[in-house]
Parts: structure tokens; sequence; C-alpha cells
């Protein structure tokens, strides 16, 4: 790899002499939108249109369908499989092009996809992951007609249940263009560098292992589109990430694999993880099948065992340690932020402010119901409290302990939609960490088989060598710089409407949500 | 240290074809016999799988339903001729309380004697009802042990069943005073009497067995001894009596060999747990309570008598107050037991057992956060024996789990294995809680939160009150 040469002055003081020699030099990656279409034959559309015997192949569908849903291709005797995904479904039938109405020997039938009540579940429900699929396609928030409800879930509670107050009338008319969505990641004054990022949100930790080299690859280059971070989990550091160093967040959890001095000196942010909301309270998990030669070699570790990782820290007994901790990394890299992830206990807001006391940039908190790699199921769903829970909590003890503006607060698990996102910040967050929604915006179907065997047969949360070689690195990258494009243009408008020129006027901003399920008579407060 | 509790697990598969959630339809007619067929390339095999058992069946009784729903064959036919759909056999197990999802679990712990893990995050609501209603604690830096969970330190999980004095009185350096027996089990758990709406075959002899490998205890009807099978000198620490008032009286030795008995509230309950006691003094005596509209009085008003020590209360198979219009939930029922318990003075010296509604591993620690010393359970182990719920057997039809015919060594295999699952689950929780000790978790509710505290604190300020 070429050695780096221009943009490093600046690093010489504070980066350690080796860093600095085995630098490799950084890749941009564009942040432009472009059509990134599902890589499988058969999109899975909410609506199906069905076509008889009595079709004389007029072509007047494919004449009427602005949508390109009928595909006629000549020399072919019969019509090919429609593109379903771009039908807009019932919306249609107010219009003058609706194909059912029209066809002259009534051949076609419109019906919901019967599969939309097999794909999904509660909390993120079929049309949620079509609507996601969407934006990683388009890079745009679909349209209303396509009838994708993506803004909440179906969990009867949390995020599901809260709602933003948007005045009629923006108090103060705004363009995109004068929208700051950027957050600053060190609040402390410390001297070390102050990194603001381009958009309130970061990729979560998912360690090779649990992903593909591949999903991890695309997720750093859509950090670096986005001037933002990927996280590398706990397995270790891929030296194909080294090109993307300035956006990677590596991170020291309890199992300590594939951590070395080198690769803490490499980025610009290094992550304390006590612990994780897919198991709070649990270890990390890889389980045997997954431990191949790959990432047995990054781990250090031997093949084909299940991996799990020690809880907690078995260094750290109390706040003092987890300072020695962290002085340990300062130490180790002179240029690096602290972030501390832990998960969501009753006691959440001591722990963040103690983090915070131990000299933390950045407490991440994630919750109870967050995670994608493999957990076991008592652990998921009854440890720990969900996240909607803990981050007005800890807001709140760190404004009445006097440092709220000292300290990132960061939250995650459970964090589906730029919605999601928006309320998490109005409840007290700076802003949050995504990890499901890149997953299914690389075409995950939350069929929860990524924890053992070859893994994903989707391809995303797999070691296995072949079916890592189902997704490419092009169009995942591309397929979550869309994503990122979709949900700042939806946090964008959040914030026009409510005439806020920057998202960190929105943090902690509860007067502007109401609960379905409650009063909503509390005189607001801002 | 004593030696650390352990299970000795293997698969035992089930006898039945698995009913798997999901099953792909599939319109062969219009198919183009591309040869490109996505079948061949299931990650999981799951299409020869079936075409091998379809070839192995004997009579067409049961599909084959094992799909893992990835939609791999479904995006990727050529033709677009496959759909996935939920089988109707899965949605149709169970009911309203014991879903298609607790018994689909309770199976493959039962095979495999495995804690269920999965990837992809939890998929479940928000909250819900009953124990679905409270999320346990955990430590971010409290550990249990040095070394990890499973390391050389162990986490107990044993409680106790019996009185236990309420301070020690020594006499010239000699312990004097109560000397009630006390037993101890390795597992917040005993075996209840079978459901009485299920009209089951002879399942004592597995149950029976399974304890004595467990070291637990299973509840016997007395109206059902003797059990087939049985080695007295094996099983009998085992066997814990229910003494069916309308059956014949067990001879005493037979009691001799036993460490607990049971019997049913009624007026002169107390006066037969002295009377019992008085010929028996090494038994603990349990009083059965049942959690109707007045059982939690009737639980409170046992426990300040004398020489009460052990109430085992029971609600309904959902967990639910009996014969109530607008019934509580058992956690609520136990807290206010336990509660009142505390209140009276009298918590350490009643040991409260609790079954009704018990069908996860994580009810057994909720149930133990809340109040219970421990507690007892029935479906659970009929499900493990690939009971479906369907209560065909309450309308005297043939039982699709085929449990007439449940062979010796299955049936214990399987209820073996769940107890192992469950065992090691209560571990994990127990693990994230940074506690060592179940005795210790027991009415532990700073170790849990609950779903209306959590709104409250949170939500209750900014929205007002909850609708």
């Amino acid at each position: 790899m070429a050695r780096c040469s221009a943009q490093e002055n600046s690093l010489k003081e504070i980066l350690p002499e080796n860093t600095l020699r085995t630098r490799v030099a950084q890749t941009q990656v564009s942040r432009e939108v472009r059509p990134a279409p599902g890589r499988y034959r058969n999109e899975i559309a909410k609506y199906i249109i069905r076509r008889n015997d009595d079709c004389i192949r007029c072509g007047k569908c494919v004449e009427l369908c602005p949508r390109g849903v009928h595909v006629d291709k000549p020399g072919y005797k019969y019509f090919a499989e429609p593109k379903l995904d771009r039908c807009i479904g019932p919306a249609c039938e107010k219009t003058d092009h609706y194909c059912v109405a029209q066809c002259p020997q009534s051949a076609l039938r419109m019906v919901e996809n019967p599969m939309m009540k097999v794909l999904g579940d509660c909390r993120w429900p079929a049309d949620m992951i079509l609507a996601t699929w969407k934006m990683a396609e388009t890079g745009d928030v679909p349209a209303e007609e396509f009838g994708l409800e993506h803004e909440c879930g179906a969990t009867g509670g949390g995020f599901d249940r809260l709602r933003f107050k948007f005045p009629d009338k923006p108090p103060v008319k705004l363009s995109p263009d004068e929208i700051d969505t950027s957050i600053e990641l060190n609040k402390r004054d410390d001297g070390r560098p102050r990194i603001t990022i381009d958009v309130p949100w970061y990729g979560g930790g998912m360690s090779f292992g649990s992903v593909s080299n591949v999903t991890q690859l695309s997720k750093a280059r859509a950090a670096v589109a986005w001037n933002t971070f990927t996280c590398t989990g706990e397995g270790g550091y891929m030296e194909r990430m080294r090109p993307f160093d300035d956006h990677v967040i590596t991170q020291v959890a309890t199992g300590l694999f594939g951590v070395r001095e080198e690769t803490i000196q490499r980025v610009p942010i290094v992550e304390f993880k006590y612990a994780q909301g897919a198991k709070p309270g649990l270890g990390g998990h890889l389980l045997g099948d997954k431990n191949t030669i790959a990432v047995s070699r990054m781990r250090e570790a031997v093949l084909g065992i299940s991996l799990f990782s020690p809880f907690p820290f078995h260094s750290v007994y109390s706040i003092e340690d987890h300072m020695k901790h962290l002085d340990w990394i300062k130490h180790l890299n002179p240029r690096a932020l602290l972030s501390t992830k832990v998960s969501t206990p009753t006691d959440v807001d001591m722990v963040a402010v103690g983090s915070y006391a131990a000299g933390t940039h950045i407490v991440h908190i994630d919750g109870g119901y967050g995670g994608t790699g493999a957990a076991p199921d008592i652990a998921k769903k009854n440890i720990a409290m969900p996240i909607e829970y803990a981050i007005g909590r800890v807001h709140r003890f760190l404004e009445a302990e006097g440092a709220r503006d000292k300290v990132t607060l960061i939250a995650s698990g459970g964090i589906r939609v730029a919605q999601d996102m928006a309320k998490a910040i109005a409840l007290g967050a700076d802003g949050v960490v995504v990890g499901t929604s890149e997953l299914v915006a690389l075409g995950c179907v939350r069929c929860s088989r990524c924890e053992s065997g070859r893994g994903c047969p989707r391809g995303i949360a797999t070691t296995d060598a072949v079916l890592a070689t189902k997704m490419d690195i092009e169009w995942g990258t591309q397929r979550l710089i869309n994503l990122y494009n979709a949900w700042y243009k939806e946090l964008v408008e959040i914030l026009m409407r409510f005439g806020m020129r920057s998202v960190k006027e929105l943090r902690g901003r509860t007067d502007l949500l109401m609960h379905l399920d409650y009063s909503n008579d509390v005189k607001a407060k801002s | 240290m004593p030696e650390k509790y352990h299970i000795k697990t293997e698969p035992v598969p089930p006898r039945r074809p698995r009913i798997g959630k999901f099953g792909v339809v599939d319109w062969r007619e219009d198919c183009a016999r591309c040869h490109n067929c996505v079948k061949k390339v299931c990650v999981y095999n799951r299409y020869r799988d079936e075409a091998e058992y379809i070839r192995s069946l004997k009579s067409v009784d049961a599909l084959y339903f094992d799909c893992m729903g990835c939609f791999s064959c479904i995006q990727n036919c050529t033709k677009g001729l496959l759909g996935l759909s939920v089988n109707p056999v899965f949605e149709g197990l169970g009911n309203s309380y014991w879903t298609p999802q607790i018994i689909q679990t309770t199976w493959m712990q039962a095979e495999t004697a495995k804690i269920p893990v999965s990837g992809a995050g939890y998929k479940g609501p928000h909250a819900g009802p009953g124990f679905d209603s409270m999320w346990t604690d955990m430590s971010e830096i409290v550990r249990p042990t040095r070394d990890g969970i499973h390391g050389r330190e162990y986490i107990s999980t044993a409680v106790d069943i019996g009185r236990k004095p309420s301070h020690l009185s020594f006499d010239d350096g000699q312990l004097v005073g109560d000397d009630s027996p006390l037993i101890c089990l390795q597992m917040p758990l005993i075996f209840d009497l079978p459901s009485p709406v299920h009209a089951l075959p002879d399942l004592e002899p597995v149950l029976v067995e399974t304890a004595a490998r467990t070291d637990l205890i299973a509840l016997v009807d007395s109206a059902r001894w003797p059990v087939d099978g049985i080695d007295l000198e094996r099983h009998l620490p085992h066997v814990g009596f229910y003494l069916n008032p309308s059956a014949p009286e067990l001879p005493g030795e037979l009691l001799s060999q036993t460490r607990f008995v049971e019997i049913p509230d009624g007026e002169d309950a107390i006066a037969r747990v002295q009377e019992i006691k008085q010929q028996h003094p090494h038994l603990v005596v349990a009083i059965r309570v049942a959690l109707d509209g007045q059982g939690v009085k009737r639980a409170i008003e046992l426990s300040s008598c004398d020489g009460i020590e052990v109430i085992h209360t029971a609600a309904d198979l959902n967990g639910n107050e009996i014969g109530a219009k607008d019934p509580r939930f058992i956690k609520d029922m136990i807290r206010d037991i336990h509660t009142a318990l505390i209140d009276n003075g009298k918590r350490d010296e009643i040991t409260l057992i609790c079954g009704g509604g018990i069908a996860l591993p994580e009810h057994m620690a909720k149930a133990v956060i809340c109040g219970a010393d421990l507690i007892s359970v029935n479906l659970p182990l009929l499900i493990a024996m690939e009971c479906r719920l369907c209560s065909s057997c309450d309308k005297s039809m043939t039982c699709p789990a085929e449990l007439e015919d449940i062979d010796l060594t299955y049936g214990v295999g399987r209820t073996t294995n769940l107890v192992a699952a469950w065992h090691d689950q209560l571990i994990e929780l127990m693990g994230a809680m940074g506690m060592r000790e179940a005795r210790r978790l027991r009415g532990d509710v700073g170790r849990a939160m609950f779903f209306e505290d959590l709104e409250e604190e949170s939500f209750g300020t900014l929205f007002g009150t909850r609708k």
C-alpha cells in the first residue's frame, strides 16, 4: 500500500512514529446518489399484479404504466416477470393509468402480496423493510403513494407511540441548504481533536466474523462518503479497512480479539465496549461455524471454536479502573477520542456520569432491544431497559450534574428509521448509532439466521467465502450512501418544519413530542 | 466448594416431523424447467431434506415445514413461482398465552438442551402483559464470579424449601431450638401435578425419573401411586406426594423415605399439617392454595399461622387469577403475598412456591424476583414431549403428539434437556445481573424494571397521565 504524504503534517506531532510510518493513503468516496436496485431477480413487493390467460398481449398495460411495472421483451412469447416493486398499488386506482381498470380484456388483477404477512416482524414490519430497500435503491424517502408506512413500527410502545408535534407552518422559512445536521463528538476542552461528523449518526460495531468483509468495507466506504464513522466491532481490524482509518472507530471489548496497540493508534476514535444491547450483561458471541480461518487469524483464536467474550472487563471493578483503561488508550493514541459503550441498566444514568468523570468523550448507551449479531433470545427480550427510557434519564442526569455540554451522548438499540433518530435526539441524545438499518439496506430480511452455520444466506452476516460473494462492495457502498441520503433528507425536512437551523437545537426538545398513550396535557417546557 | 451442579444431556430428536413457522408455496405448473433451480442451492438443503422426508413417509400425516424463511429461493426463482407463507399448523399451536413461539422454542430446548440463540435483534413487541411487562437488570461492572458465568467458580441456583429459623439459639454452646427440615434444591423449580384439563396418559414415571436426574422434586398425586418402574431408594427423595384426600393414605414407610408432601387447602389444613409433622417430623409440608379471588388473602392468612412452612400457590394455566372476571396476573399476586409476608415478619419462615403461567425460563427468574422462592411447572414438561396444547386429549381424540406411546428414554431425555436449558438461561440472567446466588434473588425487585415505573419516570413527567 502506498505511503501517505499529504495532509499528515498536522498529525506528525500527535501520532506515534510507528503509526505514521505504516499509515496508508486514505480513500475518498463520493457522496453522490446513484440508483442501486435490489440484487435479486424477484424483488419483494407490497402488491402483486396477476395476469390471467385472457391476456392478448396488446401491450396497453406497458404503454400505460409510467413506472415500467409491466415488461414486454421483444422476441419473447410472454410478458416477462413484472417489476412489482415499482407498483404503487391501490394509490394507482385514482389515476388515468391504472392498468387493472384499463385492460381491455380485464386480464389483470391486483392483490396485496400475501408474503407481506411473512416478511418482517412488529419491530421491523414489512412496510418498513420495503421502504428501507427503496431508500437504499433511490436515495430518497419512498413516495407516499407507495403506501409504505416507514416512520413507525408496530411494537405498541417506545418510539412507535411517540410523534412529533409539528407546527402548522414553520416558524421560520428555511431552505435545506441552511440546515446544519452536523454534530461534534469532542465536547471536552482537552486538547484532543474536535471531530465533527456531517450527520448525527454513525455505523455500529459489527465485527468481521459476525458480518462479511464486504459488509464491513461497504459500511466504511459509506462512512467516508458521509464524513461519519463506522466501527470495527470486537473482531479485530481488517487490513483492508486501512484506507478508511480516518473514519473508523476501533472497539476494545472484553475479549480483546485482534486488539493491538498498532490498531488503536490507527484511528481517531476508540470505543470501549462494556456491554451491548443485543445481549446486555453477556459477552459477545460468535458461534463456532462462523469462526473460519480468516476470522480465527484476525482474532488470534482457535479455528472453529465458539468465541464467547467474557463479561464484563475483568480488569474493571470501578470507575477508577475504567479511568485507567481510558488513560491507557489516551497514552497510546494522543489524537484519539474515547467512547464508552454501555447498555441500559437501572443505573444507566450513574454509569454515564461515571464514564464522563473517567474522561470519556462519548457516552454510547445501547438499549436492550438492539443488536445485529448472535444473542441468546432470553437476553434480547428481557435484560436491560429499552433505549427510549434510557435516553431522557441519562440526558437529565448529565444536565443535573453539569456535565451535559461536556460529553456527547449517543443512543442505539432500536434506531430503525430517520424518525427514530430524530425522536432519540429530541429525547436528549446528541446522535445515534445505526446497525440493523444498514443490514436491511443491504438486503437483510431479518430471518435471524445470521448466528450459526454458514451464516446469512443473503451474504451479509456471513464469513463463508461463497456466500460473501453474493454482494459486491460497490453495490453495498452505494446502497448505504443512498440510505444515508434518504435519512439526511428526512432529518432536514423535520428540522425545516420546526424552523431549526441545526440538529443541535433539537436535542432534548421533548416539548416537541407527544405520546399517543398519554394525556399530553403537561405544560410544555423547552 | 461443593460440586458444581451439572445436568447431563444429549440431543433427543423429535418423534414427529418438526412444525416450522414457514412453508414455501410452489406453483409448479408454470415452471420454466430452466435447470437453474434455486432449490438446489438452498443454503439449508431444505428441498433435499423435504424430498427425503416424503420418500420416507409411510402415511401422509404431516407435511414438511422446516424452511428458514430467508427468501433466497423466492427471490431468485427464474419464473418467480415460489412464495413464502406461514405454516397454518404452526399458527394453530397452543393458544393466546402459550404462543406458537413458546411451543417451538420449548421443543428446540427439549431436543438440544441448548439456549436458543438467534441473530438480528429482538423482534417482539415493546412490552406486553404479564411477565412481558418487566425487564431484568444488568450490571456494567459487577460480575458474579471472577472467571465468567461458566468458569471455575459457579453461580448457585440452589434454593431451600422449608422453614428457616429467624435466629439461632445456643445452650451451653450447643445449638438448640427449631430443627425443622430444610430441602435444598439445585434450581428454583419443582414439577407440578399434571394439568387438570389435559387428560394425559401416565407420565409420572418420566417426570419422577427426570426429577431424580436433575436433583429436583416431582409432585405425584397419591391417587396415582404406585408409579410404574419406581426405584424406591433412588426415586423417593425426588417425589413430593400430593396427599389427595380422596385417595387411600400412603403407607408411613413410604413417607419416611420422601422429603416433601403437599396437602390441599381447606378448613382443616393447619391441623393436617401439624398431624403430618407429628407423625413424620422429617417431612416438609406444603399447603396448596388455589389463586382464585380469595387466594392471595388466604395465602397471607395461612402464612401467619404457626407451624406453616410452605405455601404452594397455583394460578390457572395462563397465570391468571382463577375464575376472576378481571383476573390479576401471577406476577402481581406473588408481589402482594411476598410483601405481606415481609410486613408480617414471616418472609424467611415461609417458603413460597408459585405455579401457573410459567412458560419460559425468564418467567422463573421474574417470578423469583417478584417474591417466589421457587416455581412449579407442568405444561412446559408436556410441551417438551411434543405436546401442542391442542386439547384433543380433553375431547378424547387421538393425540397428534402420540403422548400415549411415550418411551421413557425419550421422555426423560426431552424433559431433562429442557430443565438443563432453563438452568443455563437462569444463569445467563443472573450473570448479567451480577448475582451468584439464587436465594438472594428472591424478592429483589431492585434487580428488575417494571413497565409501569419506567413509563411513569420516563414519559409520565413529559406527557401527563397514561390513558
